[in-house]
């Protein structure tokens, strides 16, 4: 059964067209890979179909009320607030204080909990922004090349990490590495 | 902890040069009504401290200065907040704002005595000097806010309450702790300033203006000393509150 619903999507910028007639049902419960080059349009098509970007054409149709999570193309953490703080900001108290340091462990982050996310890297900011993402109450969750800037090992542990939290959830992310399709998807789709 | 009694110990230690070179400099001159030495300031300080005269200036100066601080923090903020949201009431009191960051403290305090009379000056020119300050602080951070950070708090719909402290407060607070660092030692500086000029029974800027009439240089400096020491506890004080209040939300 499918939880969200695409027809016929198209979206220019100015003479460029990014989106010519893009259809797809998007499976409940299953993870869907978009997989493209640099400037194919990915991350247009996850904006329209997160709503935050509206078609030129075409519809999208998302079950009224769904929850959604996101990792955007940014990390777009609060600066000033620590890094358990942002993601208290969206989970509320609902997650024990000593769960989410295991959380924060498991994707390397062990002792980071009360920093400032200003004061984080590049990489650890991103992880920061997934587990924001994964640890949220979603039904659908969007992941905007989630794995862009961690070295390769920290990448091999965080995609373990994730594979295991968004079993039977519907996952819709975009990405350019065949990799991580290949390790995550149940279906890829190719712009 | 090394490095900061190494900090400590220096700055004491700037302290310290000064100290001598004005105590050099005053028995150069050898006289009384010239300079004061900080020998005798200090001295002088601590005679004025214990009579309850000193008390009652003090509480005074202070309580209405700082009544007009906080009138000039609430203004300003909420006049930051309504230019930030309306762009009619941005473009109305930008003037406005303009003006009062411009008009000399002499100008409003004379404009003042004729409107409202001596006894309250002191709150009605530290409320016009700081509104600008922190009006202008707060509406640069709000421009600064990350339109982003509210696409995310929609995304993930975070309750408002939250999105408030977690987005807003979080990114606003530095700009509200520079502009009140900068305002509340402007209020001290222009309050006393205007009661200098307005000579409001029982006031420190009557203290002061009585010590230059009658040549008491001792009491003069030990006056200010006392201004220079309120104005830095309060300064000291607020930011420690506005730390407070920060540490809290970063860690919501």
């Amino acid at each position: 059964m499918g939880i969200l619903k695409a027809e016929n999507i198209r979206k220019q910028f100015g003479e460029n067209v990014v989106l010519n007639g893009f259809s797809h049902e998007f499976k409940e419960g299953g993870v869907t890979a978009i997989l493209g080059k640099s400037g194919c349009g990915k991350s247009t098509l996850l904006n329209i179909l997160m709503g935050l970007q509206s078609p030129d054409e075409g519809s999208v149709q998302l079950p009224e009320n769904a929850k959604i999570a996101a990792v955007f193309q940014e990390n777009r953490l609060c600066e000033n607030l620590t890094a358990s703080a942002n993601i208290r900001l969206v989970t509320g108290k609902k997650i024990p204080r000593e769960t989410l340091s295991k959380e924060f462990g498991a994707v390397g982050l062990s002792g980071s909990e009360n920093k400032p996310a200003r004061t984080l890297s590049g990489g650890m900011k991103r992880r920061v922004a997934l587990l924001r993402a994964v640890l949220s109450e979603y039904d659908i969750l969007f992941l905007d090349e989630p794995f862009k800037g961690l070295d390769s090992e920290t990448k091999d542990e965080v995609l373990h990490y994730v594979k295991e939290k968004i079993r039977g959830k519907t996952v819709i992310f975009v990405t350019h590495d065949e990799g991580e399709c290949k390790f995550l998807a149940d279906e890829v789709i190719r712009l | 902890m090394k490095k900061r009694i190494k900090k400590a110990a220096v700055t004491a230690a700037c302290i310290l040069f000064w100290l001598i070179l004005w105590q050099l400099v005053a028995m150069k001159l050898n006289s009384r009504f010239l300079l004061a030495s900080p020998v005798e300031v200090i001295k002088r300080l601590f005679e004025l401290v214990i009579t309850p005269d000193f008390l009652q200036s003090v509480m005074f100066s202070a309580g209405r200065i700082l009544l007009g601080f906080a009138l000039g923090m609430t203004a300003g903020c909420t006049l930051a907040l309504l230019s930030g949201k309306v762009r009619i009431i941005r473009t109305l009191f930008s003037p406005l704002i303009s003006a009062m960051k411009s008009v000399p403290v002499a100008s409003i305090t004379i404009l003042a005595l004729i409107w409202a009379g001596s006894k309250n000056l002191s709150v009605f020119v530290s409320f016009l000097i700081s509104t600008p300050i922190v009006c202008s602080n707060m509406l640069e951070g709000i421009d600064s806010l990350d339109p982003k950070l509210k696409e995310m708090s929609r995304v993930f719909k975070i309750p408002l309450w939250k999105r408030f402290t977690g987005v807003y407060l979080s990114q606003m607070l530095p700009y509200f702790r520079a502009a009140s660092r900068l305002a509340i030692g402007l209020c001290w500086k222009s309050g006393v300033a205007a009661e200098v000029i307005g000579i409001p029974q029982g006031s420190i800027g009557r203290k002061l203006y009585e010590s230059k009439i009658y040549l008491e240089t001792a009491d003069l400096f030990a006056w200010t000393l006392a201004v220079i020491i309120l104005s830095w506890l309060c300064e000291k004080l607020f930011m420690l509150l506005v730390g407070i209040l920060q540490k809290r939300v970063e860690r919501m």
